[in-house]
């Protein structure tokens, strides 16, 4: 049952009057519209729902009002404020990166990977994006009654090979059982600590008009590729997951352009996801270009067929990076000449206006808005 | 993209939008109705207000299965899926539409056996799997989803599935469109006719509109470059004072519809003495049951529905927005209290809806669009 606070519609509602009076002498009340929208957008973000959807957990809108109201409201502390993939933290004067991430992919094991190795990366990638060289890792398991030995050793396999091939190690780790039907099968959580080696000072707030905007590779894949691997649509394509560890990249990038400004990975909710985070945080608009977004051809296709935007899809191998205007192409050779960047490109750019709002000039020629995603078309991706 | 990409080529597109610029009367303002909601969406997603003068107004139609749905049988579903034993299954749009209660999503976080599928066939695989289960299907949409309800239903019958039914909420498109020729509200001047509705029922039911009440009506596809042709194809009528019905969708679209689809509807489903849209109001012989000879398929008839008309929330003018008195804008609640996240009107949830639509893609001013447009080339 959802509750709407009678208060909250009539709230609305005056304030639509208020500019109505005026509507017949001002020419457009199109804007004025959308500057009320705007306000409303940037209100209190404040949990309306009485119990935890799916949508909580899609990494759009509802996830990020979810984390503002409940978990920042609770812990907020000038670390956890800045909302990045990593905290960094001062421990007896070295610089170190935090960042913790749950793994509850479905099915375990698909094309190009399973949970082990996604529990790896997806926490390596966080630590690399946030200009850290990650080190140690824990694991923790949640597992379900009944849940075969061989894919737990299979999967502990492929945890091993993809911190060997990420330079870390797991160093700590947790154990749970739970009833059958208490779990699906395998839950994994990881935590990182990496240290912060580099003079680096990144973050999307830092993206300034201008600045250039950097995807590293197809987008989509990782969602993709997932979805098809559930057999719940009869759809089949040659696609597999993109996981894989970023911090090789990132150091390339890192080593050519100290001036980067922010970089992020692109899990749930996707590229679009970012876009937004950037928009919002640095309070700039962004541009990009639908063309100048690589996405494999099998993944359009999919995502066209099931109506769904690859922009909105994860990906578990891909950065977006956000670099100031004039070392777009430095950023680009750099990636380029690494196995995972090889498809790097320029999407599109910071720009002064509007703020707050990312633009999407269509392969058409038309322009949309590319809001945070509502809802969660893909369930359990990561 | 094959068979996509060559519907989205911008040079095209440039070139239509010239011709249809060019058959503009000036001084003369043309206001075209896109009946459904798929070509509200595709003409959002790519920005293609962006290719037309001013002074054409694309208004948004009552072809949102999601939209017309009134808040009364939400809460009918919600009842049906509360039954001891029941699992409701529902496509993904219908997922968030709220009724007075909370949505489906609400229900199934609270509890309630609500499952999501993409083919009514998936709702038979479930009942199959769940034979102590009672599995029921919420059945919307026009003439397009209608046939695979019947389809649904008639392999229910061959199989004998005793587990298996539906809450048959199709909804018939003609009947919408005459109620919105005989609004007062609204001028039109012509009208994007409906694709996929086309698919199954043809071309000729629109013949009413050219003859009767003198628009062009242009059956069309929903790539944005079929849309730019299908106005360029009103306008050429309009600049000619013609009214006919022209298909230019032909590559999908015969133009006496698909006598199959039409004959496992009419096998299956009957004709309703009336039916509720949500903001539209009851319309007579708009929508349809399930047939007698399938009874034992019809969950109105197998459960208790409690059948009580709600009244939308006061705020909500999703009926201006569904008959096209209104741009999605101009609503009162819209972007505010009604966002695709807390919606309080149907045009808010589907991904067809024109404020969805709106809201998710379309939310910039046009005018300044243009003018940035024109500073770069300048």
């Amino acid at each position: 049952m959802t509750a709407r606070q009678p208060g909250w519609i009539d709230e609305a509602l005056r304030e639509h009057d208020e500019h109505h009076e005026h509507a017949a002498a001002i020419p457009d009340r199109e804007q004025q519209v959308l500057d009320r929208i705007d306000r409303a957008r940037r209100r209190r973000p404040k949990v309306r729902e009485e119990r935890i959807t799916m949508s909580h957990g899609a990494g759009g809108k509802a996830t990020h009002t979810l984390i503002e109201a409940i978990f920042l409201d609770a812990f907020r502390n000038p670390l956890l404020e800045p909302l990045e993939d990593a905290a960094a933290l001062a421990v007896g004067g070295a610089r170190v990166a935090l960042t913790t991430d749950s793994y509850v992919v479905s099915p375990l094991f698909f094309p190009g990977g399973d949970i082990g190795e996604l529990a790896i990366n997806g926490t390596v990638n966080d630590l690399a994006v946030s200009g850290a060289r990650p080190l140690y890792l824990s694991a923790g398991f949640i597992l379900e009654e009944g849940f075969p030995v061989a894919d737990l050793t299979r999967i502990a396999a492929s945890m091993h090979d993809a911190a060997a091939a990420a330079g870390v190690q797991v160093v700590t780790g947790d154990t749970k059982v739970v009833q059958r039907g208490k779990a699906d099968g395998c839950y994994i959580n990881t935590a990182g600590v990496g240290v912060l080696d580099r003079d680096t000072d990144l973050g999307v707030a830092r993206a300034r008009p201008g600045d250039a905007i950097i995807v590293s590779g197809p987008i989509g894949d990782h969602g993709v590729t997932i979805m098809l691997a559930r057999g719940e649509l009869d759809i089949e394509a040659d696609l597999q997951s993109d996981t894989a560890p970023l911090n090789g990249l990132v150091a390339g990038l890192l080593d050519s352009v100290p001036g980067v400004r922010a970089m992020r990975d692109a899990t749930r909710g996707g590229v679009a996801t970012i876009l937004n985070e950037i928009a919002r945080s640095a309070e700039a608009g962004v541009l990009v270009s639908e063309e100048d977004i690589p996405v494999r051809p099998e993944v359009r296709g999919a995502a066209e067929l099931l109506g769904i935007d690859p922009m909105y899809v994860a990906c578990e191998g891909r950065l977006v990076a956000v670099v100031p205007g004039d070392q777009a192409g430095r950023a680009l050779a750099a990636l380029h000449t690494h196995p995972l960047g090889v498809q790097a490109s320029v999407i599109g750019h910071v720009t002064a206006e509007p703020p707050g709002i990312v633009q999407l000039k269509t392969a058409f020629g038309g322009t949309r808005i590319v809001d945070l995603l509502v809802g969660d078309p893909l369930p359990r991706i990561c | 993209m094959k068979f996509v990409d060559e519907f989205r080529d911008a040079d095209k597109a440039h070139a239509l939008a010239a011709k249809i610029a060019a058959l503009c009367e000036p001084g003369r303002q043309y206001k075209l109705m896109e009946v459904c909601g798929g070509h509200t969406h595709t003409i959002y997603k790519h920005g293609l207000e962006d290719y037309l003068p001013e002074s054409i107004t694309l208004v948004h139609g009552p072809g949102c299965p999601v939209c017309v749905i009134p808040m009364g049988r939400v809460d009918d579903a919600m009842a049906l899926a509360a039954e001891p034993g029941v699992i409701m299954t529902s496509f993904g749009d219908m997922m968030r539409v709220p009724g007075s209660k909370g949505s489906f999503f609400d229900a199934k976080a609270a509890g309630t056996d609500i499952r999501m599928v993409y083919s009514p066939l998936d709702s038979l695989k479930i009942a199959r799997a769940n034979p102590d289960k009672r599995v029921v299907f919420m059945a919307i949409g026009f003439e397009t989803t209608a046939p695979s309800t019947a389809m649904t239903i008639l392999r229910a019958a061959a199989e004998n599935l005793p587990n298996f039914s539906v809450f048959c909420n199709h909804v018939t498109i003609i009947p919408a469109i005459k109620a919105i020729l005989d609004s007062p509200d609204l001028r039109l001047d012509g009208f994007i006719g409906p694709g996929h509705v086309s698919t199954v029922i043809g071309c000729r039911p629109y013949e009413f509109i050219a003859r009767d009440y003198g628009k062009p009506v242009v059956v069309a596809g929903f790539e944005p470059l079929d849309i730019l042709q299908s106005i360029y194809m009103l306008m050429l009528q309009l600049s000619a004072r013609r009214a006919e019905v022209e298909n230019q969708y032909a590559r999908v679209v015969p133009w006496a519809g698909n006598a199959t689809a039409l004959q496992v509807i009419g096998e299956t489903m009957e004709l309703r003495p009336y039916f509720e849209w949500r903001g539209l109001g009851f319309i007579s012989h708009s929508a349809l049951a399930v047939r007698e000879k399938y009874a034992r398929f019809d969950a109105e008839l197998l459960f208790k529905v409690p059948g009580v008309r709600v009244a939308d929330p006061k705020a909500c003018q999703c009926g201006e927005v569904l008959k096209g008195v209104l741009k999605p804008w101009e609503c009162k609640v819209f972007g505010t209290a009604c966002t695709p996240e807390t919606p309080i009107g149907t045009c808010m949830v589907s991904p067809e809806g024109a404020c969805a639509a709106y809201y998710n893609y379309g939310r910039m001013n046009r005018h300044r669009v243009r003018e940035a447009a024109e500073v770069g080339r300048s």
